[in-house]
């Protein structure tokens, strides 16, 4: 089974049916598989804070959402995070492409690698980093645990993770 | 007309539905002038009314009203497109246009100058929309609600704002309340 395939299995399981995504590379698949699936209303967003607006609304619905994002963006979501998923306690998984890690062609996009643990880590931010294919094994019991807590849950997947750019 | 007497005015009209209210002076007024639980009042997050709106217009089969500015709505342009490509039916964006930054001190927008909303979502693909002046508002929601088409009504209204305390409900209270009146 691959990977995208194993994760949106995960999403479905724990009752995830309202997706939002912004396009990456390494996410290619996991996006596609999400627009798959019946179970699943995919509404692609524009920038990364409305996907978390999006979300937000619809956990206000009563359905569990989910964030596909990149984390060159993680910066511009900083204020959504904070005033609005953290501030009124929903749940959020946030599933990203973690570029600028091993195995990156791009230069630019370490510089933004460099500060995503320390941004998630100031936010106060559970989050679990995929560096090897087994690490997947994790995301339901990470999901589970988002859907105990009532936080935003950031589960970073890098190139190694994903067989390399 | 400003914000407020807009606000008093459609109160009987939204009251019965889900609400959406945006950030600043636009919820310390609803708060003021008719606190229900079917209001979900944005206490932070410039901008993101319309998307919360819309996600929660697509999740579930009752009206939502989303209560935007269009200063947020500028902050937040890339939802026009988002909400014109995923049609709900039960999702009207009331973007009240006053020209300014009203809870910032009433700086002007763009939207009061050159700009017009209703012609970016008509090119976003919105393909319900109405631009009224302040006091056909409370008609053009009617109508709207009544019609159960996906609607985006541009209020253009004079600015300033009501002298009115801020919100002191706890972020978690105003979301419980809300979403037992969702499932409710």
């Amino acid at each position: 089974m691959s990977l995208s395939k194993r994760i949106v299995d995960d999403l479905v399981a724990n009752d995830i049916s309202f997706v939002t995504t912004v396009p990456c590379k390494q996410l290619g698949g996991v996006i596609e598989e999400v627009e798959a699936r019946a179970e699943i209303l995919h509404v692609p967003s524009n920038k990364e804070d409305e996907g978390m607006g999006l979300c937000a609304g619809a956990y206000l619905g009563g359905k569990r959402s989910a964030i596909i994002m990149q984390n060159t963006a993680l910066g511009i979501t900083v204020n959504a995070l904070a005033t609005l998923i953290q501030f009124y306690r929903m749940p959020l998984p946030m599933l990203i492409s973690y570029r600028g890690e091993l195995r990156e062609p791009v230069a630019c996009q370490v510089e933004m690698a460099l500060h995503t643990k320390a941004i998630l880590s100031q936010l106060h931010i559970p989050t679990y980093h995929f560096h090897k294919a087994s690490d997947a094994e994790e995301l339901d019991a990470i999901l589970k645990y988002t859907f105990m807590c009532n936080k935003p849950v950031a589960i970073l997947t890098d190139a190694s993770f994903w067989g390399g750019y | 007309m400003k914000r407020a007497d807009v606000l008093r005015d459609i109160t009987p009209v939204i009251r019965d539905h889900l609400v959406v209210c945006n950030i600043g002076h636009p919820s310390q007024e609803l708060h003021q002038i008719d606190d229900q639980p079917t209001n979900f009042y944005m206490l932070g997050t410039m901008g993101l009314c319309s998307s919360i709106g819309l996600g929660l217009a697509l999740v579930q089969p009752k009206t939502v009203i989303a209560i935007d500015g269009d200063g947020s709505v500028l902050t937040n342009l890339g939802t026009l497109p988002t909400i014109a490509n995923n049609v709900a039916d039960n999702y009207i964006l009331l973007i009240i246009d006053n020209g300014a930054y009203g809870s910032t001190g009433d700086q002007p927008t763009y939207a009061g100058k050159k700009t017009s909303l209703a012609g970016m979502a008509r090119a976003a693909g919105c393909e319900n929309v109405i631009e009224c002046r302040a006091e056909e508002t409370r008609g053009a929601l009617e109508a709207a609600i009544a019609a159960r088409k996906m609607a985006v009504i541009v209020c253009k209204c004079a600015s300033g704002s009501d002298k009115v305390p801020v919100i002191a409900k706890d972020p978690v209270t105003i979301r419980d309340r809300f979403m037992a009146a969702v499932a409710g």
